[in-house]
């Protein structure tokens, strides 16, 4: 597999980042959609940082997007590493201003999000992605080609950036399912 | 019925209408903030019989069973334009009456739909037929309604792939 990234990691960053509180629905920053960013700006730098580090702290946490820490901007961590529906898997990393711009074989998949820690829902996302972003602290364009779960993730917090939640997506009245059992 | 949740009401109630030789049709079961719910069609044995077949079952005053004979089955009505509706936002009084009249106005029908609260936030979500043609402006009122009750709406075509 070749590295999209051209060698960069969590590192470069050269910030160990803070870790923010996350915001749940409904809060109104979660509907808005993040405006682009300039990834070299070192503030767009230091969130990806923060981003990084909030989601390391988060059990079972596959990705945050600035949005869900109160920032409305296109900015996102991922990191599927060793999750068992992953198939190609990057590591860490961050991305700004991503666009997917190729997207095949759609299939349903259980969602949740830390965001709306209550409930769960099916979301049609596709299986194979291709997404065009910038790495914070570059100005080069990055290409990035995954599928699985890691594609999942990718629109979930592309979606994030856009003012969009799973909820917004769900396949069905019977498709939202409680996480909380009321007994 | 209705009542407290625990294992086996499912099997409890199936279990006595069989019996009975009613015929379990189309029902549909969740739970309710923690409330067993479960309605259901059979057919069969009247309305009395029912009741008294299950009337062990409601004894203990922990489930409610309310029957009532319906009508023979009706031909579906011609289906607009399936679609899903998804509304979420901070709880407040009367949303799913905003927006399905929303939809009432239209002309659409709703054919499924769950709505569910958890801590402040109320998320819908329904399964409505639309005239045809009548989306984009059913969407652009939505999208009115909704921002006057400052919650999110999206409105989307249902995909149907019949294979």
């Amino acid at each position: 597999m070749t590295d999209p990234f051209n060698g960069w990691t969590p590192e470069a960053l050269g910030d160990q980042g803070e870790v923010l509180p996350v915001v749940t629905a409904p809060d109104a920053v979660l509907s808005r959609p993040g405006p682009e960013v300039d990834p070299s700006d070192p503030k767009v730098v230091r969130l990806a940082a923060d981003l990084l580090a909030t989601m390391r702290v988060s059990p079972g946490c596959v990705g945050l997007a600035a949005p869900q820490v109160g920032v409305s901007a296109q900015v996102f961590v991922v990191d599927v590493t060793g999750h068992p529906k992953a198939a190609s898997v990057h590591g860490a990393f961050a991305l700004c201003n991503a666009k997917v711009v190729e997207a095949t074989r759609w299939r349903p998949g259980r969602e949740g999000c830390m965001s709306v820690p209550d409930l769960t829902g099916d979301v049609k996302r596709a299986a194979r992605v291709v997404v065009e972003a910038v790495l914070p602290g570059t100005a080069e364009p990055v290409r990035l080609t995954t599928d699985a779960f890691e594609a999942r993730a990718l629109q979930h917090e592309i979606d994030h950036c856009a003012g969009l939640l799973f909820l917004d997506r769900v396949a069905g009245a019977h498709a939202l399912h409680q996480r909380k059992v009321y007994l | 019925m209705i009542g407290k949740d625990r294992p086996g009401i499912v099997a409890d109630v199936s279990e006595a209408l069989a019996r009975l030789g009613a015929n379990l049709t189309d029902s549909t079961m969740t739970r309710l903030r923690g409330h067993f719910t479960w309605t259901l069609v059979c057919s069969g044995p009247g309305a009395a019989e029912v009741d008294a077949a299950l009337g062990p079952l409601v004894a203990g005053g922990q489930l409610l069973a309310t029957v009532r004979e319906v009508g023979p089955e009706v031909e579906a009505a011609a289906a607009g334009e399936p679609h899903l509706m998804s509304v979420h936002g901070a709880d407040r009084l009367g949303i799913v009456a905003a927006v399905t009249r929303v939809l009432a106005e239209n002309g659409g029908n709703i054919t499924d739909l769950t709505t569910r609260l958890t801590g402040p936030l109320y998320v819908l979500v329904a399964e409505v037929d639309l005239p045809a043609g009548t989306a984009d402006a059913v969407a652009k009122r939505l999208a009115e309604v909704a921002g006057g009750l400052d919650v999110e709406v999206t409105l989307r075509r249902t995909e149907m792939d019949v294979l």
